[in-house]
């Protein structure tokens, strides 16, 4: 027989190409220097951590003027006052332009793949609830490749923060259109206008049984962050809607809603226990029957005691207010659509470990290896 | 019927092979089950193979409805579940149909002649009756009406007929268990156990179990009864073990001897349901089992617990690995630990999922986007799932990467009497997360999450919730030790190597192979996986026959150890039996550039030792009968 085959060379251990990594490399995103750990850390306290803490080194390369922006400043400028230690803090996305946002926070991150987001973080958020978890995600990545995942985290109730990015669009593949787009939308997949019917994700949420919905926009910092914050103080998975512009392919999809000119009587924000009234107090909106109405309160017909207080318990009216987004005559609502408490997935798996623990006692591996009929030879 | 009580000859046998067949509904695989209880207390050494359909009630009485169990047992070393069947327990003409070809001419068949009407011919596409015909004349028939001695056991009790029927697989468990001269007790106590809350089934199936037990001691068809004396095992405790509860038991096992606890994310597919079931018992052992929305989630919520500081765990069969791969190669690139267990079966597609192949091999080496190597291990025996599984955990967190597992349907469902390990001697390997900066850069103290051991190439691995080390994982290719995102091209290039390489590495943990048999001489055969039983017992009739014949088997299949090729150079000739189209043979003859020679056998069942002795004597130019 002849001799065996030589075995493939391989790089040695430790020894790097020549140039790699101190060489600066000519491709985008190369020679980044390394990401270097900021703040004081150590003791884990948070104390006197700024917005600057929660920054990269990393360069961020969202086209100039993406919406992306203002999110990723309106979170660097909260989790400071969130009081959460950075190393507690993880950010796990999806793909999509949405979805490099992990890169540019000073906490834990995983990039992952493509929709998969809230399975990775389930299982992260389910084996360590000690951690903070935030996933991010963008309309394609959450509601077409990710759809099934993302209904599944929802019902689970897993204990994390889910930011989607919706810009009605699918960004990083430049531009076709995503569940969330008009129909009729022209894009570059559909050059005679598409013909699928988009879904809402907040109804789609709902649906799912998530305990806390909430929207709000790029555009609205003060707004966003507050929704931020109040999905961040939820024990149980929090679905956050953020219109996100896409000035690329998708240019003032929200503008109606985000720009001043319009958006006092285009965009009404829900406040729990407050009348729905919007366009400067000028309009409000009345349930009749199981539909909302708009209503005129400057001429005297109507008041503001005509209008529907909202109640963020309420998934009755959660439902209702949420399928307003179809009717052009009605605002689009932002703030919290509804809120209850559910315990969470990872408390709930925890809980049946020590309550099986407490009963059988810490499990033992000899016992285990021997049990059952057993002989000796 | 001539009944009457008379002495029987006891005669001593080395080995034997029974099959019961019959309906899903029959209870074959309890009958089976029970009946390799009994031999393992009998101290035999054994091995099984239950085959049942696909569907869960297929329409009573029709071939594809057909459920069997078979057994090897034997004083002397048993390794497969036997390449022929002495007694066949058959309880309609179905299941005789569908068995029959694997009863050794001259062997028993036990048929329930209460079973052979024209509707049940006509169901299982008899036109003549075989038990009026002389299609079975090579062939010993015991016709017993099973139904009908079951109903006059239970003649007295307060049981509705349905009821009555089901308990008559005790008779013919009762009857086999005499035939082999096998304790009863063990039976008698797992009823007991079974059916503690309804006393009346309980007290039906003990005295239908003892009267089938009782029935050969008066029947004069049985002159005979035979008995296996213990089998010369290695000494130490012994229990029966599933691969399954081996694979199950294995990975609490790893978890104890790393420190992390498992998180084990799977959806439900037949035969890797069965570790899912397993380990979701064990919660005590701070097990964490997910039953995802579907095999990418399970994969995905492993991988984010493996990034959390668990040891991440996910399981399939067959279609299952495919949904996977988006994820295990994100694993490779996260260089996260990982462990993926893949029970294979029958495919393309979903193939025949209740049936055992080997046809994932080249998926689990290759079946990923870009290059994605990763080690592959495989079990040989169904205790060996243990073992196997042990390992991959080993390996997934001393080298921090995904590590595929290649179990099978056979492995999973067969059974064998199991040396008990010591849990003491089990090695220890605990990770060593990282705590601290491990660069300088500029002066300041940093986390390179892509700085290597140098005798692994394994990166750090470091735990969110750890200040200071606070780092960015994903899927685009990493540079060279600071982990940032890089496209440049040089860099890309030397980490797909780097990558390889790692897993060449692993190579240095694999002990030298054991040679089975002739050490050196005219032919080596090469398994791997499940085929390790059939093949030593190949190779063992072989050496008997003068033969220079030695076999290896690879637990490892990537990397494949240093010293393969140095024994391959020892031998003539190489075979390479697979239960495939030809898979691990390609890896030899492209590796070692040998012209070794396939054995393939593609029916969804494992190999019969003959068939691979058959080979080796036909290479080797001796005509066997
Ligand atoms: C399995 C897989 N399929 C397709 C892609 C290509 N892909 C990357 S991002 C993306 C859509 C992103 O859209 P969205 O989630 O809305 O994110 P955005 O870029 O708009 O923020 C697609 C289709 C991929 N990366 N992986
Ligand atoms: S393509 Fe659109 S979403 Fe993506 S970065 Fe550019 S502007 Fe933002
Ligand atoms: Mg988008």
């Amino acid at each position: 027989m002849p001799p065996a085959g030589k075995k493939p060379t391989l790089p040695p251990a430790g020894k790097k190409p020549a140039g790699l990594p101190g060489r600066k490399p000519a491709g985008p995103g190369g020679g980044k220097k390394p990401s270097l750990p900021m703040g004081a850390g150590g003791d884990g306290a948070p104390a006197g951590l700024t917005r600057k803490d929660f920054a990269t080194d990393q360069d961020v390369r969202w086209c100039p003027g993406c919406g992306d922006y203002a999110i990723l400043a309106t979170m660097q400028r909260l989790m400071p006052e969130l009081g959460v230690p950075r190393e507690k803090t993880v950010f796990v996305s999806g793909i999509g332009c949405s979805s490099r946002f992990p890169y540019y926070m000073n906490t834990y991150g995983l990039h992952s793949i493509h929709g998969r987001a809230p399975a990775i973080a389930t299982g992260l958020k389910a084996s360590r609830p000690d951690l903070d978890v935030w996933i991010v995600t963008g309309d394609g990545d959450a509601l077409s490749i990710g759809g099934n995942h993302l209904i599944h985290l929802l019902r689970r109730n897993v204990n994390v923060q889910l930011l989607l990015f919706n810009n009605q669009i699918y960004g990083l593949t430049k531009g076709q259109y995503s569940p969330t787009s008009e129909q009729g939308k022209v894009t570059k997949s559909t050059p005679y206008g598409s013909v699928d019917h988009p879904f809402f994700p907040v109804p789609l949420a709902l649906g799912a049984d998530a305990t806390f919905v909430a929207r709000t926009m790029d555009r609205d910092p003060k707004h966003m962050q507050a929704m931020m914050r109040r999905a961040h103080d939820h024990q149980g998975a929090a679905f956050l809607e953020i219109y996100q512009n896409c000035n690329i392919f998708n240019d003032g999809a929200f503008f109606e809603f985000t720009e001043r000119n319009t958006k006092a009587h285009s965009a009404i924000f829900l406040e729990h226990g407050k009348p729905l009234v919007y366009d400067n107090g000028q309009r409000g909106l009345r349930l009749k029957s199981f539909a909302l109405e708009s209503i005129d309160l400057s001429t005297g017909k109507w008041s503001v005691d005509d209008c529907l207080v909202y109640d963020e318990g309420s998934i009755e009216l959660a439902n209702i207010v949420s399928r307003m987004s179809w009717q052009k005559d009605l605002p689009r609502p932002f703030g919290v659509f509804f809120r209850e408490d559910r315990p969470s997935y990872d408390e709930l798996v925890q809980r049946q470990i020590d309550d099986v623990t407490v009963r059988r006692g810490e499990g033992d591996l000899a016992a285990l290896l021997n049990a059952g009929n057993t002989w000796e030879i | 019927m001539a009944v009457k009580t008379q002495e029987k000859t006891v005669r001593e046998i080395p080995e034997a092979t029974i099959l019961f067949a019959g309906d899903s509904g029959d209870g074959m695989q309890l009958a089976g089950g029970q009946f390799t209880l009994a031999s393992a207390y009998a101290r035999n050494d054994l091995a099984t193979l239950p085959d049942f359909p696909a569907e869960i009630r297929a329409p009573a009485g029709t071939t594809y409805g057909v459920s069997g169990f078979q057994l090897h047992f034997g004083s002397v070393n048993v390794r497969t579940p036997g390449d022929e069947v002495d007694v066949l327990v058959a309880m309609n003409p179905a299941a005789l149909k569908v068995s029959l070809d694997r009863v050794r001419k001259g062997g028993t068949l036990i048929v329930n002649a209460d079973a052979f009407g024209k509707r049940d011919l006509d169901l299982a596409g008899y036109n003549q009756n075989p038990l009026e015909d002389d299609s079975l004349k090579a062939y010993r028939v015991v016709r017993i009406p099973l139904a009908k001695l079951t109903h006059e056991t239970l003649s007295d009790a307060d049981l509705d007929k349905k009821t009555m029927d089901r308990c008559k697989n005790m008779f013919a468990l009762g009857l086999a268990l005499w035939m082999y001269s096998m304790p009863i007790e063990p039976a008698l106590e797992w009823l007991s156990s079974k059916f503690a809350r309804k006393p009346d089934i309980l007290e039906a199936n003990r005295r239908v179990l003892k009267k089938g037990n009782h029935y050969g001691e008066t029947v004069e068809e049985f002159a005979v009864r035979y008995e296996v004396r213990p089998a010369k095992l290695k000494p130490g405790k012994y229990r029966a073990i599933l691969g399954t509860e081996a694979l199950a038991m294995g990975l609490i096992a790893a978890s104890r001897k790393c420190g992390l606890p498992i998180f084990y994310g799977s959806y439900p597919i037949t035969p890797a349901s069965e570790i899912l079931h397993e380990l979701s018992r064990h919660k005590n052992f701070g097990v964490k089992t997910f039953q995802a929305e579907d095999e990418i989630a399970a994969a995905g919520a492993a991988l984010g617990a493996s990034f959390g500081g668990y040891l991440g765990v996910t399981a399939t069969s067959g279609p299952g690995l495919a949904l996977k791969s988006e994820t295990v190669a994100l694993a490779v690139m996260a260089e996260l630990p990982l462990v993926i267990v893949n029970m294979q079966r029958g495919g393309p597609s979903t193939g025949l999922p209740t049936k055992t192949e080997q046809a994932d091999l080249l998926q689990a080496l290759f079946g990923r986007n870009g290059e994605a190597p990763l080690p592959v291990i495989a079990p040989g025996t169904p205790g060996d799932c243990f073992y196997a599984a042990f390992e991959a955990c080993r390996i997934a967190i001393r080298y921090m990467t995904p590590v595929i597992l290649l179990s099978d349907g056979y492995l999973g469902t067969g059974s064998e009497p199991w040396l008990i390990p010591n849990a003491d001697d089990l090695e220890d390997f605990t990770p060593s997360f990282a705590t601290a900066p491990n660069r300088t850069v500029d002066g300041k103290d940093v986390f390179l999450p892509y700085v290597r051991d140098e005798k692994t190439l394994a990166r750090p691995w470091a735990k969110p919730g750890t200040a200071g080390l606070e780092h960015r994982l994903g899927g685009l290719e990493k540079e060279h030790e600071t982990g940032n995102v890089s496209y440049e091209p040089e860099n890309h290039e030397y980490m797909v190597k780097l990558r390889a390489e790692k897993v060449e590495r692993v190579a240095q943990d694999i002990p030298p192979l054991e040679v089975f048999g002739a050490q050196e001489g005219d032919l080596l055969v090469v398994g791997w996986g499940s085929t390790q039983g059939a093949i030593e017992t190949a190779v063992d009739a072989c050496v008997a026959r003068g033969l220079r014949v030695g076999a290896v088997h690879l637990r490892h299949l990537a990397p494949l150890p240093n010293d393969l090729g140095k024994i391959l150079s020892r031998y003539e000739y190489a075979l390479a039996p697979e239960l495939n189209n030809g898979q691990l043979v390609r890896l030899l003859r492209e590796r070692f550039l040998l012209p070794v020679a396939s054995l393939r056998k593609i029916k969804g069942l494992p190999f019969k030792a003959r068939e691979i002795e058959k080979e080796i004597c036909d290479m080797l130019g001796i005509s066997i009968a």
